[in-house]
């Protein structure tokens, strides 16, 4: 069926030579970036949320993107404005929002440690997932608590949750790391351990378990998912998943013979990146831009997405664009999987595109846009489950209709 | 739903591969477990529901279905005080089966049934005492061990001890009356046992296996056995109809119950042995025969009724009514409180899921209330039987909903599961207290969780479809209303009952923007709306709405229009079956007030219907909407796909049984 001759590698020789066309370019491309990418990571990033709220000149960009744009060293010309304009704004902005957190977060002693400090310093690390920082955070709450009894621990624990989860509403991993990490780690029988500091230093064992996990849980999902890169396929690869790139690294280190296709992933260009990352593994790569999809799509075996999160019904939330690859595939028979890891499984339940907060990027078209036109800048789109074929993540190989089941025996 | 199905066959197998090498602790499996590993006792619970076929909906018994396993398993520790013999106990264990669960079955052969004419026409002076012995003597006599000959008196006894023991005192006049007939009984049996043979349960077939396996050895304790159930038979033949010997086993064991507390009495020890079959099949005429002649409600079938639908009860309505309430005063062991719901069920006074389930719970409370133990019994069982009573009196008036037999099943466990120790007044408070709790968590503050979750789908702007009047809809559309949200709801009903007057009238009261329209004009108003919400009967374990008839269409219409549709439905209202379509099981309404337009005298075309062999009306009440139109499922648990469905039942069965 979609078993293919691997006849493209036949034409790898001209592949080849294409490459050592473009390679010059993608270099001088993302030497912009990589020269960037120190900058944007700005001490402190200033509070997106109070950011929109305060000042409304400044279009609303929603946290988790700018995080993300950070963390990818993609720079775009209006991120690279908004930047300065938070650096130059930062004294003013920087001290009010660590304050209500501070207040909530160490109520009992008033001592000077923060979630959000924490939480920022955990995710200035690149290769470290939003939820997994705030993992680590919020088990760094655990570790410098002064609480005497469990329930003040708890009670602490969840203000330095919520503070974290309303300092970005926009990133669903971030809220459901948040979520999952209160629920494995409270739920167990250590809080009936009679002797307090036993049951805190097992409610810290779990904690650092629970981190644990979910750091590795990108190498857990590159491993299951070797089963489905075959010899001679091609792969269809949307935006910049750091899983899926995992993903892509192991079957290029176990010699598997596959190409892909990487979309644009316009506006952020997320696709230049990792056709950047994979031409470093060499890899066979070919940009195509967003509107190519249908296209090529009767080339491609698979296609492979990451998530932003994924919801009850099975489906995804990912960046803008997944939806209609879905769609196109699915309406071509090709399997459409997801690799998203565990923490970002969500209680949420949109049911239709419009049923999710919005987060919003700028996007650059490059000529000024009259300002009786309206943008569309929504960052991501819902994926119904019925068009996704399956979710790789560290729980093994599931279903769409899984997802609800695991949802279900977590949260209830 | 195609690509999700159709992608996983090809894969299957690699998710295994890969589920080994998934590491052994991640964060969520740990959670997960101890629920996982206490499922499989709850399955145990309900050993009918396992035994029956996908289609079938299971009788409301389970407990009973316990008693009547434990029933036989505690046959053997008897006899064998009584008989050193190893071969002797297990025959006699084999007989109690046989008695149990084989007779109506065609392993025994016409010969043996000769024999036990024989034995009945001339043991009957003798009375039931002494024809146990007999019976027990010629089975006696085919075993080689001396002194066996006492035996089969005892081996029998402790059989019957749980089937028939009420039945030693029976009037002699009536066990005369009743060997005469008995070799008609038998010929009867011969002609009818076949179609018998599908009511067996679990634990009868496994009876049944086991007395198979030893039939070779023992013979003619089989007969034996034959002959007690057979002399057992006319017992109840008598009160019930004399002159047409019924053509069941299951009789024998109602003499007790009759014998006991007059021939009205709706056999609750009868309950407790035998199985009945998860539902009546209407088509099948000697089992109609039967349950008229048992029924307190006195029914008269509607003619003409539809092909595909002939195993559904059909009534013609009106004539019960007048008929109970004659009989108010007759059908002293049914509780007041339990009768007046049954009439109110069958005046259709009380309709809608919650509402009847509701009134039956608190029937059953008061019951329980004003219920003592009689003297030599074991509440535990006892009250089990008196509520199969009261449950078989609301079937008579009402087919159970859903529901009804989920909570049914709740309070039998709940009784099966009170320490023995207790007191009575204790145990009875207890159950008291236990049904308030379901009430009030289960369905009530269920509702109020369902309508929280609801609220966060509804947008300003929207325009929400309903169908009929869900009450957990209508509290929905209410509460967003109180909350300020924008919207407008379009009010979609159906002939004959018009449901969906009464949620207009409370909307409209409230000042809730409404439209209303007909089923006819679903395609059409179809175009403007943004959400559908339905309520549901019941969700089936393949994530089948059981709903009102009509549902499944509006369904249809809104995935044709890509309109998302959201079924609002509480936990306690799922059940483990699987259901692919409406024609299995369902419930049959009056013809009649389809052939009949309200307030149109001109519209007469249908007048005499009934005399027309070729016209049939079908009036169905409820249908199955297929689970790929449904978008979401809204219940107490939260807000789930349909296929989460079997999840919660798993999950969540347990508790529901326990609380």
């Amino acid at each position: 069926m979609w078993w293919r001759s691997a006849s493209f590698i036949l034409d790898k020789q001209i592949q080849q030579d294409e490459k050592e066309d473009f390679k010059p370019e993608s270099l001088t491309s993302f030497s912009l970036s990589s020269s960037a990418t120190p900058l944007p990571m700005a001490d402190a990033l200033p509070n997106p949320n109070f950011n929109s709220s305060t000042h409304d000149n400044i279009p609303k960009v929603s946290a988790y993107y700018q995080t993300r744009a950070a963390h990818h060293g993609v720079v775009t010309g209006d991120w690279l404005a908004q930047a300065q304009a938070a650096v130059c704004r930062d004294p003013s902005i920087d001290i009010p929002p660590p304050d209500p957190h501070r207040n909530s977060s160490s109520s009992d002693s008033g001592k000077p440690f923060s979630v959000i400090d924490e939480f920022n310093s955990w995710r200035r690390q690149p290769d470290l997932a939003e939820a997994v920082a705030a993992i680590r955070a919020l088990a760094a709450v655990i570790r410098s608590s002064e609480a005497t009894t469990m329930m003040e621990l708890e009670i602490e624990l969840k203000k330095a949750s919520d503070s974290l989860k309303s300092w970005d509403t926009t990133s669903i991993s971030l809220t459901a790391g948040c979520d999952l990490f209160m629920r494995y780690v409270t739920r167990t029988s250590a809080l009936e351990y009679e002797d307090f500091n036993s049951a805190k230093s097992r409610l810290l064992e779990r904690a650092e378990k629970f981190g644990e996990i979910s750091y590795k849980a990108r190498k857990t999902i590159a491993m299951l998912s070797q089963d489905f890169i075959f010899d001679g396929c091609t792969i269809l690869v949307h935006g910049f998943s750091r899983v899926v790139l995992e993903v892509l690294k192991l079957a290029a280190q176990n010699k598997k013979l596959f190409r892909v296709f990487c979309t644009e992933g316009r506006p952020e260009r997320t696709g230049l990146l990792l056709s950047h990352e994979l031409a470093k593994l060499d890899v066979p790569v070919k940009l195509l831009i967003d509107s190519a999809v249908a296209y090529s799509m009767d080339e491609v075996d698979m296609v492979f997405v990451g998530a932003d999160g994924v919801v009850e019904s099975g489906g995804i939330i990912n960046m803008m664009g997944t939806y209609q690859i879905a769609l196109v595939a699915h309406s071509m028979n090709k399997p459409v999987y997801v690799a998203a890891e565990s923490y970002k499984f969500a209680r949420l339940y949109p049911l239709d595109q419009k049923d999710l907060t919005p987060a919003s990027r700028p996007i650059d078209f490059g000529v000024p846009i009259p300002s009786k036109v309206e943008v569309e800048t929504s960052a991501r789109d819902y994926t119904p489950p019925q068009y996704l074929t399956l979710l790789f993540t560290d729980l093994g190989v599931l279903s769409p209709s899984v997802v609800s089941d695991e949802l279900i025996q977590l949260y209830l | 739903m195609d690509a999700r199905r159709t992608s996983r066959t090809v894969i299957d197998p690699k998710i295994r591969q890969v589920g080994f090498v998934t590491p052994g602790a991640p964060p969520d499996r740990t959670q997960s477990g101890p629920p996982e590993s206490s499922s499989p006792p709850v399955a145990d619970m309900s050993p009918a529901g396992n035994s029956l076929s996908p289609v079938m909906i299971p009788p409301p018994r389970h407990a009973s279905d316990n008693l009547l396993l434990h029933a036989s398993r505690a046959v053997p520790p008897i006899s064998p005080i009584r008989r050193p013999g190893d071969s002797i106990a297990v025959g006699s264990y084999n007989q109690s089966d046989v008695f149990l669960g084989t007779s109506p079955t065609t392993t025994i052969s016409p010969s043996s049934k000769i024999v036990d004419g024989e034995f009945s026409e001339e043991l009957m002076s003798p009375g039931w005492a002494a024809r146990g012995g007999n019976s027990g003597k010629v089975a006696a006599s085919s075993f080689p061990s001396g002194g066996v000959d006492l035996m089969p008196v005892k081996s029998n006894i402790p059989s019957s001890s749980l089937t028939t023991v009420s039945v030693v005192n029976l009037p002699p006049g009536v066990s005369e009356k009743a060997g005469k007939e008995s070799i008609e009984v038998q010929n009867d049996r011969a002609g009818s046992s076949k179609p018998l043979k599908e009511k067996t349960s679990k634990a009868e077939r496994r009876a049944l296996q086991e007395s198979q396996r030893a039939a070779k050895a023992a013979a003619r304790e089989g007969k034996a056995a034959g002959g007690a159930s057979a002399a057992a038979n006319p017992g109840n033949a008598k009160p019930a109809n004399a002159a047409k010997p019924p053509p069941q086993k299951k009789d024998s064991a109602s003499i007790a119950a009759s014998e006991k507390k007059g021939g009205e009495r709706p056999q609750e020890k009868d309950r407790k042995k035998e199985v009945p079959p998860p539902r009546m099949q209407f088509d099948d005429k000697s089992r109609v025969e039967k349950a008229k002649k048992r029924a307190v409600v006195k029914q008269t079938e509607a003619r003409n009724r539809v092909e595909l639908f002939r195993h559904l009860p059909q009534y013609e309505h009106g004539t019960q009514l007048p008929y109970l309430e004659t009989k108010f005063f007759q059908l002293d062991p049914m509780h007041p409180a339990v009768y007046k719901v049954g009439l109110r069920y069958l005046a259709g006074d009380i309709s809608g899921g919650n509402a009847r389930c509701i009134a039956m719970l608190q029937a059953f409370q008061q019951a329980i209330g004003d219920y003592s133990t009689p003297p030599e019994k074991a509440l535990i069982r006892d009250l089990t039987a008196k509520i199969s009573s009261y449950v078989s009196f609301l079937i008579q008036c009402r087919p159970l909903s859903i529901s009804m037999g989920n909570a049914i099943r709740f309070l039998k466990s709940r009784i099966a599961k009170l320490p023995i120790n207790l007191l009575e007044s204790e145990a009875k408070a207890t159950l008291q207290s236990d049904i308030d709790r379901f009430i009030n968590e289960k369905i009530i503050l269920a509702v109020k969780v369902i309508v929280r979750h609801a609220v966060s789908k509804i947008r300003d702007g929207d325009v929400l479809l309903t169908y009929g009047s869900p009450s957990a809809v209508e509290m929905i559309l209410l509460y967003a209303h109180e909350l300020g949200k924008q919207f407008r709801v379009v009010v979609v009903d159906s002939r004959p009952k018009l449901e969906g007057q009464l949620l207009l009238r409370r909307l409209v009261e409230r000042g809730i923007r409404c439209t209303y329209a007909h089923i006819n004009a679903i395609s059409y108003i179809m175009h403007e709306v943004s959400r559908v919400f339905l309520g549901a009967s019941s969700i089936l374990s393949n994530g089948t709405v059981y709903s009102r008839v009509g549902t499944a269409s509006v369904a249809m219409v809104a995935h044709a229009f890509r309109v998302p549709v959201l079924v609002c439905c509480e936990a306690y209202k799922f059940h483990e079956r699987v259901q692919l379509d409406s024609i299995c099981s369902n419930e049959l309404g009056d013809p009649d007030v389809i052939s009949k337009v309200p307030g149109r005298k001109d519209v007469n075309y249908l007048v005499d219907w009934a005399n027309n062999e070729n016209l049939q009306l079908l009036n169905l009440t409820y249908d199955a909407t297929p689970s790929d139109y449904v978008s979401m499922i809204i219940t107490d648990y939260g807000m789930v796909p349909p296929t989460s469905v079997p999840v919660i039942v798993r999950e969540y069965r347990r508790e529901q049984l326990w609380i």
